[in-house]
């Protein structure tokens, strides 16, 4: 793949955001690590789907992305253009190409405005139309485009329904004629039934228009079917990058393996054999994130030697870039996984470190 | 056959009736709070009060039967020491201590009433909302500066809160010397920190939900989108508290009256000050304290009722 063909690049993107505290004025006692360094890349017209369970960073990478969070470190090239040192100006003038779609439809739509005034916003702000009636043309076309009546123009969002707010989303998102848009949890907030139809709906506006999207979601199924490619973050952090199918059926990092075996499979006897590698303990606080490998306190594959110590980088390997020192042996099967016992994730300067992991039992025992 | 054509009329009716409805306009916010608004039987209530209030406070003084610093009742010397004659067919309340007819006192200290709830609520209005409204920009546009300005307001206004209202009203209106003005600023003052309190609060939620952010990724610029999406959205909850501060303005101004702090000029009737100078009298005629309490009372349930019922109407959470 050419470099001509990246639309996206994000390099060791970090987003930290510190942790006030005072009585009158407040100072800076830490810094919580919402993104701590990630590298990806979006190809011209494909979709990058990221993965992770709440709170791993995965919103404030999207946002941060799109300079809505400033990031605190790292690179984002945007078409060769690299949007952290941007002045204000020229960045507002970028975000033309570059949309959002939110996860709450009710929430991100201003309540007292009504459809044709969020779908004017946009085009008044980057001047695109030349008077009313070309912009009520080019609103027009975009509300065919995201299926929406005509009649909506006049209404507000309180009168629509949750699949139809999400149109109006999508539509205030294209209505500037964007080559990227970051969908944020897209269809997390509606019912089963109108998930698919926004999801194809997706589907086929990037087939028309040749959007590029980087989709944030937790529903695997979801990820799965709308992806190019999938990352997986964990803490901050990417912890594995590959093709769709690829992640699936061959999944490398041990937290990603963790992850997969939770998507329940629709054949009743299958899923009743199915193996579930359950982790123990919750996310640690990315205030105060574990040493060496994120994953290596809950991890049922760790080892003594490098895990705790030592931060593994994405790595090669065939087509997936994996951050696991040991992906080869767990492939391979050479390692087996063994019991984690959830530890007490305390505060940074209190109690013993955390990252003791219990002694391996025989395999098979997390089931 | 006819009834036939009848229910066929009506069906078609009812067709043009839905097919039109795609062609009506949308329901905005504030229309459909107002039709919440007037199926709430509390809102009714305090609505019918106010506006009977406000008649009588804008009409009455032309149509009282005497006026109110009339001292009938001593040229006539109906007034002996221990008596003050009650309600008789010329004197519907009867008289005072000083033999003027109670009613047209009563409907002439409306308008005092009506006065110095309007002017110092919307004085507490007016700073609270400019203060909170510097306070929860520079919040929002943070930085070194915006905080420090947000802080430095916002301490200033917490030392306001920490005083008891009513102690902070005395303070201010001894302080400036009685006069109207002065009760006008006093009552103000006192609702200046809920104002100021309640605007930030408002513009900092509203400053951090998604469609500010959305907005921001339009590329709308920062001072923009302040005027056109966070003040409009934040405004719904000081008019409700507006409405309810009118009733607390009313009572804090009467008991500033009662207390002495009141308008020194005599000449104008006020709720207040007839209900101090009815105390002397409660064995003789208890009557005296009873009306204007009444009125007090009536009025402030009459804007907390709709205050009330508008907090409803333009409660996010309940809207359905």
């Amino acid at each position: 793949m050419s470099d001509d063909d990246i639309l996206v690049e994000v390099r060791d993107l970090k987003v930290h955001f510190p942790i006030k505290r005072g009585v009158i004025f407040d100072r800076t006692v830490g810094h919580v690590k919402a993104v701590d360094g990630v590298d990806l890349r979006i190809p011209r017209g494909k979709t990058y789907g990221l993965v992770g369970e709440s709170g791993c960073g995965k919103s404030t990478l999207g946002r941060a992305l799109l300079q809505l969070t400033p990031p605190t470190d790292g690179q984002v090239v945007f078409d060769g253009v690299e949007l952290t040192t941007l002045p204000a100006g020229k960045l507002r003038t970028m975000r033309r190409r570059m949309q959002m779609i939110f996860q709450d439809p009710m929430s991100s739509l201003d309540p007292r405005q009504n459809v044709e005034s969020i779908l004017t916003e946009g085009l008044q702000t980057h001047g695109i139309g030349k008077d009313r009636d070309d912009r009520r043309r080019i609103i027009g076309e975009t509300l065919d485009a995201v299926g929406l009546p005509r009649w909506a123009l006049s209404r507000y969002p309180h009168e629509f329904s949750g699949g139809q707010r999400q149109r109006i989303g999508i539509a205030r998102a294209l209505v500037l004629g964007p080559e990227l848009i970051v969908a944020d949890e897209p269809v997390s907030a509606l019912d089963v039934s109108i998930q698919a139809q926004v999801v194809n709906l997706l589907d086929e506006l990037q087939d028309s228009l040749g959007l590029t999207y980087l989709v944030i979601a937790h529903d695997l199924a979801v990820v799965r079917h709308i992806s190019d490619m999938v990352g997986v973050m964990y803490l901050g952090a990417l912890v594995e990058e590959a093709p769709s199918d690829r992640l699936y059926t061959e999944p490398l990092h041990p937290y990603t393996r963790a992850l997969m075996s939770a998507v329940p499979v629709p054949d009743p006897d299958v899923e009743d054999r199915r193996e579930r590698i359950l982790l123990a303990g919750d996310l640690p606080s990315p205030a105060n994130p574990p040493s060496g490998c994120r994953f290596h306190t809950r991890c049922p594959w760790a080892q003594p030697t490098r895990c705790a110590d030592e931060r593994p980088v994405l790595r090669e390997i065939g087509a997936s870039r994996v951050a696991c020192h040991w992906a080869e042996q767990i492939a391979s099967g050479e390692l087996r996984p063994h019991k984690v016992s959830a530890e007490v994730v305390r505060p940074e300067g209190e109690g013993e470190t955390p990252g003791v992991v219990s002694a391996p039992s025989e395999p098979g025992s997390y089931v | 056959m006819t009834i036939t054509s009848g229910k066929k009329k009506q069906k078609i009716d009812r067709l043009a009736e839905l097919a039109a409805r795609d062609d009506e306009r949308g329901v905005s916010l504030w229309q459909e709070a107002f039709r919440r608004l007037r199926r709430n039987p509390a809102a009714i209530v305090g609505a019918v009060i106010l506006a009977l209030f406000v008649v009588v406070a804008v009409v009455g003084p032309f149509l009282v039967p005497y006026s109110p610093t009339d001292t009938i009742g001593i040229r006539d010397g109906l007034i002996k020491p221990g008596v003050i004659p009650g309600i008789d067919g010329d004197h519907w309340l009867g008289l005072d201590h000083q033999g003027r007819d109670e009613f047209s006192r009563l409907v002439v200290g409306a308008r005092q009433t009506l006065l110095v709830g309007v002017v110092s609520t919307l004085i507490g209005l007016a700073v609270g909302a400019l203060i909170g409204g510097v306070a929860g920009a520079a919040a929002g546009l943070g930085g070194r500066w915006g905080r420090w300005i947000d802080s430095t307001l916002m301490r200033f206004i917490d030392m306001m809160l920490a005083m008891p209202s009513l102690l902070l009203a005395v303070s201010i209106a001894a302080l400036l010397g009685a006069s109207l003005t002065t009760v006008m600023i006093a009552v103000g003052v006192v609702s200046v920190p809920v104002f100021a309190r309640l605007l930030r609060g408002s513009m900092i939620s509203q400053a951090n939900s998604d469609y500010v952010l959305a907005a921001t990724s339009l590329g709308v610029r920062k001072p923009k989108i302040a005027l056109t999406h966070v003040v409009p959205n934040s405004l719904a909850p000081v008019i409700v508290q507006a409405t309810l501060t009118l009733a607390t303005a009313i009572i804090e101004a009467a008991a500033l009256s009662f207390l002495g702090l009141g308008n020194p000029d005599t000449s104008v009737p006020e709720w207040g000050v007839m209900l101090a100078d009815a105390q002397q009298y409660l064995d003789i005629r208890p009557g005296l304290a009873v009306y204007p309490a009444l009125g007090i009372i009536i009025t402030a349930l009459g804007f907390t009722l709709l205050g009330e019922a508008m907090r409803e109407a333009l409660d996010p959470k309940l809207r359905k």
